[in-house]
């Protein structure tokens, strides 16, 4: 298809050493590297799966936020309320097990408290477009937990740990693994599938990069921010029903942090919070790698003031490498 | 009578009415609520949030955000009450100066990450935020620096009052003003406000942005240390987690009083004016007898609130000014 004008169309990307090394996944993928062979030289039992799970399943909760959380921050959003719709959507749970004994309609319950408070972000978000998501989620972070506050007072829930399936749900294993983590590498997958492999996600970048163009294109830019709004509640409906299923208690104050923790995977895994650039895999990687990083340290006693250090450093590091590269023409 | 009209229709005319509105409610409730007293008590208790404020309405005029300024706050209070205890620092103005300059130095790393180092404001800040409250954490061993260790005339300051306003609250109205004369009157001033609404068309006209961008977070921080002293002379113990999650409640006084995320709106009235709403939803809701553990839902919905209201006042507006040039 060498048309009028002579001008073809280059299909194929230029792979060579250099570009690849350069990539950003790359990069992510030795940090990743580095810190499992730091945490084999700390403890040889490190690779013992069975106690490498036990350390994977602590972290699969925060994970489990970080995966509509890439949605929102490539949409060119931030949702820093979903810390209080973890805590919210617990509180429903133990207090609706405890009010009428049954797991199931209080499992339920979270799920529907979690999508609602989605829906309500969306909603205000979508209703107001002047408002910047940063500010809604602000206030509705602060409403969320003291709603929280107002069902729990000072005291706290739980029991729900006694349901034995239940407690399964993060204790429970097929062979190794624990149900938990394969929960999440199926909703991973899934997550992963909709961002790169269909109209949706595609569709979703677009929003990120530039919504004004993406509305003139036919995109219903407010129905798709409203959807993943949405998700994000339910996504911190899910994590608040295993983190009952794992801690068993509830008190107002649980999943504080949450959010950050979140965001920080996300851009760590190459997201931009400017929307609009970054995929799916850096996202996974990055879990991981903070996840484990945390884990290593731990090990040998370092307190978790001293790795936030770290993560800081990496985080503000990761992100301008690009820039430094420049400043000093590697 | 055109210039009073336009007045009333401001966006700080409507905040305040807000805010009327409820103190009225609060008065009526509890009437020992509008007195020299309590309200003296309500500014001394938010100085430091009412302060840092000023510095966030800059931050948010350039089109950026800072949420690194409870870790900043934390670290240079604590440097400067680590140097106190070790007999460094001999009177309290010189506590006042080091966390001051402290929290300037803070500010300038930020600043220069942010604007040298390409990273988006948020990003850049939320890694800041850890490695500065880790430091904090660091360098005082994680122990607290206790009242017994602070020198007598720097703990009474924030105590103490002069022509019946207590100093910390002379400190705030200090800031408020200097940076109402910086913001409203002088070249920096328009500056900042140029970057912000447009950086691109900024550049071309010649303002050195990235140089505006570095000022303004650097100030951000020297008032971060500022408050930093403020806080510890008003609780007289310097602890690790002090003023943690702090940027939420100082970015709500923002926001609240009118100022735009994306930069290149807000004004030091109107800052003011929300930052006092906060101030009272958060100090006086427990003077009319309101459960304290509805206090917190109860500021979420009226942040929420305010912020909605603050919308529709804007649509109206804009909505009237077109009106206008059709006719």
């Amino acid at each position: 298809m060498a048309a009028k004008s002579g001008r073809t169309i280059q299909f194929e990307k230029k792979t060579s050493l250099r570009s690849v090394l350069a990539m950003r996944e790359t990069m992510l993928l030795l940090l990743f590297l580095a810190v499992n062979v730091m945490n084999i030289s700390i403890s040889p039992n490190y690779l013992n799966s069975y106690t490498l799970f036990t350390n994977i399943n602590s972290f699969m909760v925060k994970g489990l936020i970080a995966l509509p959380m890439a949605y929102i921050l490539l949409l060119g959003e931030i949702d820093i309320s979903v810390g209080s719709m973890v805590c919210l959507s617990a509180t429903l749970l133990g207090v609706v097990y405890n009010a009428t004994g049954s797991i199931g309609a209080a499992i339920l319950a979270a799920l529907a408290v979690g999508t609602l408070c989605g829906a309500f972000n969306g909603l205000v978000v979508t209703q107001f477009t002047e408002l910047a998501s940063m500010i809604v989620t602000l206030a509705t972070m602060t409403l969320y937990r003291g709603i929280s506050e107002m069902i729990l007072g000072d005291k706290s829930t739980s029991g729900m740990r006694n349901v034995e399936w239940f407690a399964n749900l993060y204790d429970g294993r097929v062979g190794h693994v624990p149900y938990l983590f394969l929960i999440f590498c199926v909703l991973a997958a899934g997550f992963g599938i909709v961002m790169h492999k269909t109209v949706f996600g595609r569709r979703m970048y677009a929003i990120g990069a530039n919504r004004d163009s993406a509305r003139y294109s036919g995109i219903q830019v407010q129905r798709i921010r409203m959807a993943v709004f949405t998700l994000t509640g339910l996504l911190s409906g899910l994590a608040g029903v295993f983190y009952c299923a794992w801690m068993g208690t509830v008190k107002n104050s649980i999943a504080e942090g949450y959010e950050m923790e979140a965001i920080c995977m996300c851009v760590l895994g190459g997201i931009s919070t400017d929307g609009g650039r970054g995929n799916f895999p850096g996202v996974l990687i990055a879990i991981f790698t903070m996840g484990l990083l945390r884990y290593g340290l731990g090990l040998i006693n370092i307190n978790s003031e001293i790795i936030n250090i770290i993560i800081g450093f990496l985080l503000v590091l990761v992100v301008m490498l690009p820039e430094l590269k420049r400043m000093f023409k590697v | 009578m055109h210039k009073m009209k336009k007045l009333l229709q401001s966006r700080e005319a409507s905040l305040l009415l807000v805010l009327v509105l409820l103190c009225l409610v609060i008065q009526m409730r509890n009437s020992s609520f509008l007195t020299a007293n309590v309200i003296n008590s309500i500014l001394k208790n938010y100085s430091y949030t009412m302060t840092l404020s000023v510095g966030m309405l800059m931050v948010l005029l350039i089109g950026g955000i800072d949420i690194s300024v409870g870790a900043t706050l934390a670290f240079s209070g604590m440097t400067a009450s680590l140097l106190m205890r070790s007999g460094i620092l001999t009177n309290g103005f010189a506590v006042f100066a080091a966390s001051t300059l402290i929290g300037t130095l803070c500010g300038l790393i930020t600043g220069l990450v942010i604007s040298k180092g390409k990273v988006i404001p948020i990003i850049a800040t939320l890694g800041i935020r850890y490695i500065y409250r880790g430091m904090s954490y660091l360098i005082s061993d994680f122990k607290s620096v206790n009242a017994s260790s602070m020198l007598p005339d720097y703990k009474d300051f924030a105590q103490s009052s002069t022509l019946g306003i207590n100093h910390l609250v002379w400190i705030t109205l200090c800031v408020y003003a200097v940076f109402f004369v910086v913001l409203r009157w002088t070249r920096l001033g328009r500056r900042i406000y140029a970057v912000g609404s447009n950086p691109s068309a900024a550049v071309v006209s010649g303002i050195p942005a990235d140089r505006i961008k570095i000022f303004v977070y650097t100030v951000m921080g020297s008032i971060c240390g500022l408050c930093g002293s403020m806080y510890v002379s008003y609780y007289a113990s310097a602890q690790n987690n002090m003023a943690m999650g702090i940027e939420m409640d100082v970015i709500a006084s923002c926001v609240v009083g009118g100022v735009a995320l994306s930069g290149g709106r807000g004004s030091i009235a109107g800052v003011l004016i929300g930052s006092v709403t906060i101030a009272v939803i958060s100090k006086s809701l427990s003077l009319v007898g309101i459960n304290p553990f509805w206090q917190q839902a109860l500021k979420g919905a009226i942040i929420l609130f305010a912020i909605v209201v603050n919308v529709i006042v804007q649509r109206n507006m804009d909505r009237r000014v077109l009106e206008r040039r059709e006719v």
